[in-house]
């Protein structure tokens, strides 16, 4: 039953004024940031310049012709698409397990992998460091940056699954079996079709977090694996401040992952309202 | 078709007993409800059967070859679930096929195999449909169709008619009842819901808290109930049960101090104050248009219902007097609850 409020004159102007309010404030770093990627390292910190400037490409072409932008894209699209395609690949049969044959100590052990999630990173900095740089001599390579994305965001891949796995009935799964499904038929024929939904949130989700990953990847590589993350962080501080270039290479950055969510945000709304019929 | 015999099966849940031994001999084509009160352990043992739980101790056997360690498709199984547990995403024949399809039956023979089990069915119209698009009862049809596609040794229901509404649910149990007719497979039917039991029934299983309390024919069961529970639990409205104090000095001769008599509501026949077995005020009267059911409360304070006549029924605060129709008295030992 719908409940009638009554909208008061205040109410109606006041409401979207603050929905605008608080759009825009969201917005507005976002939009400098593009902003000042079309100005020039110069003009970009004079107050004259501010709102009226000429704008430039400069930026863009600087960053593809003497940064290597391309590289450092391409070194994010491997370590995010390989660590969510490994981060989906175990999490998928351990979401499974727990959700449809679980324990008196699933609870916990879902409970301990999110604790994972709370040790400080730089805890952890110095052995991560020395274990691959000096032990295992995988350190700036794409098998570490995709090993360690997969793991830190593992915790939350399997929590997600488990949760999206926990709506299919489980007599879905026990009519499968019934059938003559295996338990991989039962996670390819049925568990995969009926939480596609969920499973592609997981994974753009998952996606999102590999590129954005900053901490591991900038300080795990030097070059050869180096991601866009490594690239903004290459053109900050020591040069001095150069705005123009750092918003370009931050506009291209973050370009791909904004322009994939808009994308992709149709297909998870329906994903994500698909219901099983009970 | 196939027989099944169940041999002194146990399960346990962690340390918690949940069936306590169960012995049962199906025979080939016979149609076997497991009835009982929630938490019974009925479904559990159909949920064996199957091979989707466990089997703690003890055997099932299904044409005499030992089943506790086979797969569940093969063991020539097919259940029918409560909550019909059709593939979302799949359209009907699709759901139909899919056993099918994974016991690499060729494409010809599956066709041929759903579009004669929907023809049985009269699902035809919507084999392209997917199930959300399907009514309650359309899709319990679809399951059932899943279930016999398969051709199985024994079929079984785990309380399929349950979400169903009530004119529906006669309809489908009648067509329950053909098929078992016209497959003449042997069928294993759980339910809670005794007048299913009996209507259903070649033989009715009645389990509590894990045991089996009594095995026969819902005649048998209805007749001859073995101790106080079943005798309470099968027929609708229940027995009525008085001890020896809340009958009349005549019938109290019949019995011994420790006995409870069992009288079923159709079985008191309205007398004379002289000759009654039992007799009390009338507090209510719930009339079912072909008879009514008088309900009764006696000078102790027991309560009982009698079936009546509507005519004779008289008014509410009226003193009403019941004999037992001959032979239809039944003796239960209070400590034991056994039938005496």
């Amino acid at each position: 039953m719908a409940v009638v409020t009554e909208t008061t004159k205040f109410g109606k102007i006041f409401w979207p004024v603050l929905a605008w309010i608080v759009a825009l404030t969201f917005f507005f770093p976002i939009f400098w940031m593009v902003f000042t990627s079309f100005k020039t390292d110069a003009d970009s910190v004079k107050p004259e310049y501010l709102f009226v400037f000429k704008p430039t490409l400069e930026n863009y072409i600087n960053m593809t012709d003497n940064y290597d932008y391309w590289r450092f894209a391409l070194n994010s699209l491997i370590t995010a698409s390989f660590a969510t395609t490994f981060a989906l690949f175990v999490g998928v049969p351990c979401a499974y397990v727990m959700a449809f044959n679980p324990t008196r100590r699933t609870k916990d052990i879902l409970l301990w992998m999110l604790s994972t999630k709370m040790l400080p990173a730089a805890a952890v900095l110095y052995p991560m460091t020395f274990l691959t740089k000096n032990f295992l001599n995988i350190f700036d390579t794409h098998f570490l940056i995709i090993l360690v994305l997969c793991l830190i965001n593992l915790p939350i891949v399997i929590w997600m699954l488990f949760t999206y796995f926990k709506e299919i009935p489980k007599e879905i799964l026990e009519a499968g079996k019934m059938d003559g499904a295996n338990t991989w038929g039962e996670i390819k024929d049925i568990l995969l079709p009926l939480a596609w939904g969920g499973l592609a949130s997981t994974a753009l989700l998952c996606f999102i977090f590999c590129w954005n990953e900053a901490y591991w990847t900038v300080r795990l590589t030097t070059t050869d694996a180096a991601t866009l993350s490594k690239l903004i962080e290459g053109n900050r501080a020591p040069e001095g401040l150069f705005f123009g270039r750092l918003s370009a290479v931050s506009t291209a950055a973050v370009g791909p992952i904004v322009v994939l969510g808009w994308f992709c945000q149709k297909q998870l709304v329906q994903g994500l309202t698909f219901g099983a019929v009970k | 078709m196939a027989s099944l015999t169940i041999n002194d099966v146990h399960k346990t849940y962690g340390t918690e007993p949940v069936l306590h031994g169960v012995n049962l001999t199906v025979e080939d084509g016979e149609f076997v409800v497991f009835v009982g009160p929630s938490g019974c352990g009925k479904s559990t043992l159909l949920r064996m059967i199957a091979g989707l739980e466990d089997i703690t101790s003890g055997s099932v056997s299904i044409d005499g070859l030992k089943v506790n360690d086979v797969a569940p498709a093969k063991r020539g199984v097919a259940m029918v679930f409560q909550t019909y547990a059709l593939y979302p995403h799949m359209s009907v024949y699709k759901n139909m096929a899919f056993g099918l399809r994974q016991a690499k039956t060729p494409a010809e023979e599956i066709d041929r195999r759903v579009k004669a089990a929907a023809d049985v069915l009269q699902i035809t119209d919507y084999l392209d449909r997917n199930p959300r698009n399907l009514s309650g009862g359309q899709r319990q049809r679809v399951a059932i169709g899943r279930a016999i596609v398969r051709d199985p040794k024994v079929f079984l229901f785990d309380e399929p008619l349950s979400n169903l509404d009530a004119s529906l649910r006669v309809q489908t149990r009648i067509e329950i009842s053909k098929l078992h007719e016209r497959l003449g497979s042997t069928m294993i039917y759980v339910t809670h819901d005794q007048v299913e039991a009996m209507t259903l029934a070649d033989k009715i299983v009645v389990l509590k808290d894990g045991r089996v309390e009594q095995i026969g024919s819902p005649t048998e069961l209805y007749d001859q109930p073995q101790n106080l529970f079943v005798a309470g639990f099968i027929g609708s409205p229940k027995m009525n049960f008085f001890n020896r104090l809340d009958v009349s000095e005549i019938t109290q001769k019949n019995m011994q101090n420790e006995d409870t008599i069992g009288i079923r509501p159709e079985h008191l026949v309205a007398c004379a104050e002289a000759d009654a077995c039992v007799s009390g005020k009338l507090e209510l009267i719930e009339n079912l248009g072909e008879y009514v059911l008088a309900h009764m409360v006696g000078s102790n304070g027991t309560t009982f219902i009698a079936k009546m006549d509507r005519k004779q029924v008289g008014n509410i605060g009226d003193t009403l007097a019941f004999k037992v129709i001959d032979g239809n008295a039944h003796m239960f030992d209070r400590t034991s609850t056994q039938r005496v």
